[in-house]
């Protein structure tokens, strides 16, 4: 464990038998409430205890709603409806889990964006970040699962558009495809390994997250510095400070979770969810939810499927190359003046690729916000992978290699007590 | 470095706005965006009106649902809070007035002629469909599916101003279009080309009980009648998620406040 001076110490007979057994409460007062955490962490670094929580809430509404839920293709759709209008709250369970999960991916993609700017997947972090993608794409194919399950058009048709990616897998393509389906079609066996799948990998998420969790205990947390915590005045226990801090933005994103919920459950579903999922009448315009619209902008920017599956996966799993392709011996870009623009360029590049796959696939002009740019949708978002490619094949080993860092200061309490005397942040010496 | 970067963006962003300027042009032919109705049940402390749900309901018996089913909702939805709120003497004699598919008492569903042995409904039976199937409602209504109503308000983007917009949308085709037969003309459907023919074709169509206070019944009122009727039975439970919503939003608020002041007082003594 990182830093730790660990003291636990059991106080009546039976926590003294059961630590020399299981040292199980041993485990959890030492991981929950005494880890040693910088005491310099804001806000972005809130992210992992609303993504546990919201994990749970996840699993939670699930497991009551699959009590009710009927996974067959002429069930389907009533039984959702059934359960927002005959079962207690049943309304509350789905619109919280429908909602939850989108919730789920704000709050997944700013913690992979904090990471990538405070530099968190640097060594010795590493198998933390591996582990984080890991747990991304299994969240990736259990929304995209989950989908499925109400049986509207985008669900079957969604279905149909992720589960043929495999059918661009030279030779046996269409046999992988069909033993998805578990038939010639997307229907009825799909839908039930669907539902199948679903309620599974839930379960292994909650599993990889502990393996996220013992992977962040044993280097510790990263932190807006980016530097090592050097000792016991650098770090404060996780509880209470940190239980309260992250309390309070809890409940901070709860509001915002609520006001979708409550008041606009569906703005982020797409209206034709609400048809019954029909194979003879294809939707005028096949929109993936929200959280996978830049990755399908960089698929169809290639005409080829094959070669567009392969840039799509490749999208995702270049991040799991970034610990060796960021060659910078800093790790936030706080002391990175030129990273740091080209994080924000990056950013920029992933919400237009996202606006871009929301848009009709053709290749007209774009209309951007009701305004039409001169440039082609095809060109504008082929231009826009290959920057996406070029950020982290060579923007990043490049710019690691020729940028001079800003200084960077010797330790985490030096630099709180610089800021609080107003002065300036002492840098290490070299 | 720095000072070449910030060159970089800046050029970047005139790029940008030299893109603007070009408005998209109008097309003849494209669908008209739906009109925008204040409607009473937006907001967060949005409430339907009781004798407005009651009024489209009236207007949906009698107008739409000769052929549109609604396979979701069940007679005593009618007398739920947050509905229409029949009473439920009300209710029942709404339902005892319809007639339903049953069993006799032998477990037969056809009489010794073939024809559907049927009862009058129950609160508890869901409104029969105006064809026994699809083929059934597209041979009486020229190869066209009337789309069940049940969820149509959300299954529609801007689903309430969009039905509202369609109703009240008919008009003559112009002259240079090109209308194909048994097709009629509306400028809010894709196409402009719509099965339907205009459903709410003269004032007074559907009457309203006078006595009630309730507004004349020209086609506008009827139309925004039945669009609440719809957007209730899309989400019969909306009254109750916004004052849930409501109660949940001052406790989230008031713990946030709380759990702020606990965290400022302990981090108060740690340098951070």
């Amino acid at each position: 464990m990182a830093h730790g001076n660990y003291s636990y110490k059991p106080t009546n007979a039976f926590t003294k038998w059961l630590d020399s057994r299981l040292p199980i409460i041993r485990l959890l007062d030492e991981t929950m409430l005494q880890f040693p955490t910088p005491k310099n962490l804001n806000m972005w670094f809130t992210f992992g205890g609303i993504l546990t929580f919201m994990l749970v809430v996840q699993i939670v509404s699930g497991i009551v709603l699959a009590m009710h839920y009927v996974p067959h293709e002429t069930l389907a759709f009533d039984s959702v409806e059934r359960i927002m209008r005959d079962v207690n709250y049943g309304w509350l369970m789905r619109y919280m889990h429908s909602n939850g999960a989108s919730m789920f991916f704000v709050a997944v993609y700013l913690h992979i964006f904090r990471g990538l700017y405070y530099g968190s997947f640097k060594a010795p972090r590493e198998v933390l970040w591996l582990l984080g993608i890991v747990i991304y794409l299994l969240m990736m194919a259990t929304g995209f699962l989950g989908y499925t399950l109400p049986w509207g058009q985008m669900s079957f048709w969604g279905a149909t558009v992720i589960t043929n990616f495999f059918s661009a897998i030279p030779l046996i393509g269409e046999s992988i495809t069909q033993w998805l389906w578990g038939s010639f079609a997307v229907d009825n066996s799909t839908l039930q390994r669907f539902f199948s799948l679903h309620y599974l990998l839930p379960f292994v998420i909650a599993g990889v997250v502990v393996l996220h969790i013992w992977a962040l205990h044993v280097p510790g947390n990263n932190n807006p510095l980016g530097i090592d915590v050097k000792g016991p005045q650098d770090t404060v226990p996780f509880h209470p400070y940190y239980t309260t801090k992250d309390g309070f933005w809890i409940a901070v994103f709860l509001i915002v979770f609520s006001y979708f919920i409550f008041f606009n459950p569906n703005a982020l579903g797409h209206s034709d969810n609400y048809i019954p999922a029909n194979r003879l009448a294809t939707p005028a315009h096949i929109v993936p939810e929200w959280y996978y619209l830049p990755l399908y902008a960089i698929l169809r920017s290639v005409p080829d499927k094959l070669i567009g599956v392969i840039l799509m996966f490749t999208a995702i799993l270049v991040w799991a190359l970034l610990p060796w392709l960021d060659t910078s011996r800093v790790r936030s870009n706080n002391f990175r003046p030129i990273m740091r623009q080209f994080f924000w360029i990056l950013m920029v590049v992933i919400f237009l690729l996202g606006y871009l796959g929301a848009q009709t696939a053709d290749d007209t002009n774009l209309v951007f916000f009701g305004v039409e740019l001169p440039i082609g949708k095809l060109i504008l978002s082929q231009l826009l992978t290959f920057y996406y490619f070029a950020h982290f094949f060579v923007i990043t080993p490049f710019v690691g290699l020729f940028e001079t860092p800003n200084p960077v200061p010797e330790s985490i309490s030096k630099a709180v007590l610089a800021k609080k005397n107003g002065g300036a942040v002492p840098a290490a010496a070299e | 470095m720095g000072a070449m970067m910030k060159l970089k963006l800046l050029g970047v962003l005139a790029l940008a706005l030299g893109f603007a300027g070009n408005a998209v042009a109008e097309d003849a032919h494209a669908v008209k965006a739906p009109k925008t109705v204040t409607w009473s049940w937006e907001g967060p402390f949005g409430h339907f009106d009781r004798q407005q749900l009651q009024r489209g309901y009236l207007v949906y018996k009698e107008v739409c649902a000769s052929c549109h089913s609604m396979h979701l909702m069940a007679f005593r939805n009618l007398s739920q809070p947050g509905g229409p709120e029949f009473t439920v003497a009300q209710m029942k004699a709404i339902a005892a007035s319809v007639q339903v598919n049953t069993l006799d008492d032998k477990g037969e569903a056809f009489d010794d002629k073939g024809a559907a042995i049927q009862r009058p409904a129950t609160s508890a039976d869901r409104f029969p469909p105006p064809f026994a199937n699809e083929l059934a409602a597209r041979a009486a209504n020229n190869n066209a599916y009337p789309p069940d109503l049940s969820v149509i308000i959300k299954a529609r983007p801007n689903g309430a101003n969009y039905v509202y917009s369609l109703l009240t949308g008919y008009s003559e085709a112009p002259a240079d279009f090109q209308l194909l037969p048994g097709l009629n003309y509306n400028e809010y459907f894709p196409n402009h080309q719509i099965a339907m023919p205009q459903p709410l074709a003269s004032d007074g169509q559907v009457t309203y009980a006078p006595d009630a206070g309730n507004p004349a019944a020209t086609i506008d009122q009827m139309a925004k009648d039945v669009v609440a009727y719809l957007t209730w039975a899309s989400e019969p439970k909306m009254e109750e998620r916004k004052e849930l919503g409501v109660k949940v939003m001052i406790f989230l608020v008031l713990l946030s406040v709380l759990l702020f002041l606990a965290y400022r007082q302990l981090w108060k003594d740690v340098d951070h």
